[in-house]
């Protein structure tokens, strides 16, 4: 545990070391975040000023100090959960997808294609239905352990056989999963027509009427698993060079596996207990982040957290934008940014190499 | 240098044999027949009522019965109908493209055929207002635009099986989110409607909804069923088909055209019923030594899935349920074991 923070001081403190050999990707990554932070202070405006009803930046400003004297603050003030909603599941499950990709050194690995959303689901549809759960906190306690079963279940399925987790194993696995679980949410909801409307809307993933009471249980699985997945990345840096490479330079494998697996679920049960199934976020935003910051995980991770964030906000306004004055849920948007890039990513010569 | 030619006795054996598979192979053809008539029988003549079967002859022919007509005609006939060629056509065109693919993962159903067909029939019906055999030329022009669109994305120096598939999930997954948010943007949709597109139900099922399923199978299906000689050369390999003599890229083109056709009217009218098409192949020449193509086989046992799983469905277990979920969470199970039983066989690595 030290080393890591040892090792994470000096990552911060990069320029001063004698130039690291990824010296000119640090530069990169530490003239991203800026970038990154200000795109998602101009998505966050626009997701708080654009809508059905279209507010001026003065109301905007206004709304965001506090106050409720005109409609137009008002509207803002309604906004403001929904969009923090959306910066949170965003940077939960970009930070979700960095991790699994790393740990299963699989480029194709993300929440959805995995079938952890799905596993998440059907733990929320199950508690529900059957044990007439409520409460959003006992939510995050089933979602938790529904993805982490799911995880698990295809991760072992995924893994048999010759040449380990390959992508098209794991994703096959996934999808399989998926199918089942879906299949079996539908047969647990279907004999119960009352809850089953909400249930519906729910399974398409989006932000729209959050609440700040609804994101309240949600920090701490939130923070619990952000912190996991911060603390394991230079053990998932080791584990890029294989299993053997970073045990024999001092990675607990099994131990750094756990905590970042369960960081990882942590995240994007987090995300989905509330947002419901959002698929793709997890996939897009680590490539994308690879490019501007190379390999290494103390700065792709932060990196995926900004860019998740932004991500799913602007993904938020476009489906407001699109569907005027309904509006396209953001997790129908996010499928249609990602898809693209999942099918590019395996168009890719190489797929096995990360 | 000792000749090419096999001494008499091989020859003689290997025609044995082979004749020996297919006499087998028409054996098995007649019984997953007639399970198909009893399944048909059972679910015309026994529901929440039992009808008596000279009852259910006489409403066949026409005759007025008193208490079973209605039931009968109006019920159990198109459910019992739909079912059986709904069944035949997801079983042929599965195992068409199973075969044309070299892959048992490369059914329509997993590829996203299937989910191109659903989400185009379902928006066609929300947005448009479309509905008979108009929603059922939707679907086919989807599906041949998804077929196309997957095929030309795994275009690199040829198409590798492990390519299409991987791009075949990420279309299915795009196109379930179309078909996620029409429904929700459905006016006043029951759940039991959204179902018939999210799983696929035979419920409320009209003989005239089953008319251009009938009659797509009629054409599509029988162009599949001439093909399958050349299908089955082609399951050996391309060059070796065109050294026997087949004309690769046509019929590859017909079975393709064929096949989508197939399997897009019928998810046009049932929704796409999960895992049929996927499944009915897999378990067809489980049940035979005999290899080729197994188009026969595979419809007539998609047909016998999906009359079960609907007859399961509505009396068997304890809620009622769509065939679409009894299939999927049948089907998925045997997909998993199918994946485990290929990664131990190195096929997918």
């Amino acid at each position: 545990m030290t080393s890591t923070a040892q090792e994470a001081t000096t990552g911060c403190t990069g320029r001063n070391v004698p130039a690291p050999p990824s010296s000119r990707r640090y530069l990169g990554a530490m003239g991203a975040v800026p970038l990154l932070l200000a795109l998602l202070c101009v998505s966050a405006f626009l997701s708080l000023g654009y809508g059905a009803r279209d507010v001026s930046w003065g109301d905007v400003l206004g709304g965001l100090s506090g106050r409720n004297e005109t409609l137009g603050q008002a509207v803002v003030q309604m906004r403001l959960p929904r969009t923090l909603l959306a910066a949170l599941a965003g940077a939960a499950l970009g930070v979700s997808g960095a991790v699994m990709q790393g740990l299963t050194r699989n480029p194709l690995a993300d929440p959805g294609i995995l079938g952890v959303n799905a596993g998440a689901a059907m733990a929320v549809v199950i508690a529900v239905a059957w044990f007439n759960m409520q409460s959003l906190t006992g939510f995050l306690w089933m979602a938790s352990a529904g993805a982490a079963i799911a995880a698990i279940f295809v991760y072992a399925v995924g893994s048999l056989g010759r040449g380990g987790a390959t992508p098209l194993k794991l994703a096959l696995a996934g999808a399989a999963t998926s199918v089942a679980l879906a299949s079996l949410t539908l047969a647990i909801i279907l004999p119960r027509g009352d809850i089953a409307g909400g249930i519906q809307l729910w399974q398409i993933g989006g932000v729209g009427g959050a609440t700040f009471e609804a994101i309240r249980p949600m920090l701490p699985f939130f923070g619990a698993g952000l912190l996991l997945s911060l603390l394991s990345a230079r053990g998932l840096n080791m584990l890029a060079l294989g299993d053997e490479a970073a045990a024999v330079l001092g990675t607990r494998v099994a131990r750094l596996r756990f905590m970042a697996a369960l960081g990882a679920v942590l995240l994007c049960a987090a995300a989905t207990a509330i947002c419901g199934p959002i698929g793709f976020v997890g996939l897009v935003v680590p490539h994308a982040c690879r490019l501007i910051a190379g390999v290494d995980h103390r700065l792709l991770l932060p990196l995926s957290a900004l860019g998740g964030a932004v991500l799913l906000t602007l993904a938020d306004v476009l489906g407001r934008f699109l569907a005027r004055p309904g509006e396209l849920e953001a997790g129908v948007v996010t499928a249609f940014v990602g898809a693209p890039v999942f099918i590019a990513i395996v168009r890719r010569k190489r797929i096995r190499e990360l | 240098m000792k000749t090419l030619a096999a001494p008499a006795p091989l020859i003689q054996s290997i025609r044995l044999q082979r004749d020996r598979r297919r006499r087998e192979l028409r054996r098995l053809c007649v019984l997953l027949g007639a399970l198909l008539m009893a399944l048909v029988c059972v679910t015309l003549a026994i529901g929440q009522s039992v009808t008596a079967p000279l009852d259910v002859i006489r409403v066949l022919w026409g005759h007025e019965v008193p208490g079973a007509g209605f039931t009968v005609r109006e019920l159990r006939l198109p459910r019992a109908v739909l079912g059986a060629v709904g069944g035949l056509s997801f079983g042929l065109a599965g195992a068409a493209f199973q075969v044309l693919l070299r892959n048992p993962l490369a059914s329509p159903d997993i590829i996203g055929i299937s989910t191109g067909a659903g989400a185009a029939a379902v928006f066609a019906i929300v947005f448009f207002g479309a509905s008979g055999g108009l929603v059922s030329v939707f679907a086919v022009l989807a599906a041949l635009v998804v077929a196309m669109v997957i095929y030309l994305l795994a275009w690199r120096d040829g198409v590798a099986g492990g390519r299409l598939i991987l791009i075949g999930i990420g279309v299915a997954a795009m196109l379930q989110s179309v078909t996620a948010y029409t429904l929700s943007k459905a006016p006043a949709w029951s759940l039991e409607e959204a179902l018939r597109w999210l799983t696929g139900t035979l419920n409320g099922a009209t003989l005239m909804q089953a008319v251009p399923v009938i009659v797509t199978l009629g054409i599509c299906g029988g162009m599949l069923l001439l093909q399958g000689r050349a299908l089955g050369a082609l399951q050996m390999g391309d060059e070796a088909a065109a050294a026997i003599g087949v004309s690769v890229a046509r019929t590859r083109l017909l079975v393709v055209l064929s096949a989508v056709g197939v399997i897009a009217v019928a998810t046009a009218v049932c929704g796409p019923i999960a895992f049929v098409a996927f499944l009915s192949r897999p378990i067809a020449s489980r049940m035979t030594r005999a290899s080729g193509p197994l188009l026969m086989t595979s419809a007539l046992t998609g047909a016998v899935l999906v009359l079960a799983a609907d007859y399961a469905g509505q009396f068997l277990l304890p809620s009622r349920y769509p065939v679409g979920i009894v299939t999927g969470a049948l089907g998925a199970p045997y997909l998993l074991y199918l994946l485990i039983r290929m990664h131990r066989k190195g096929a997918l690595s």
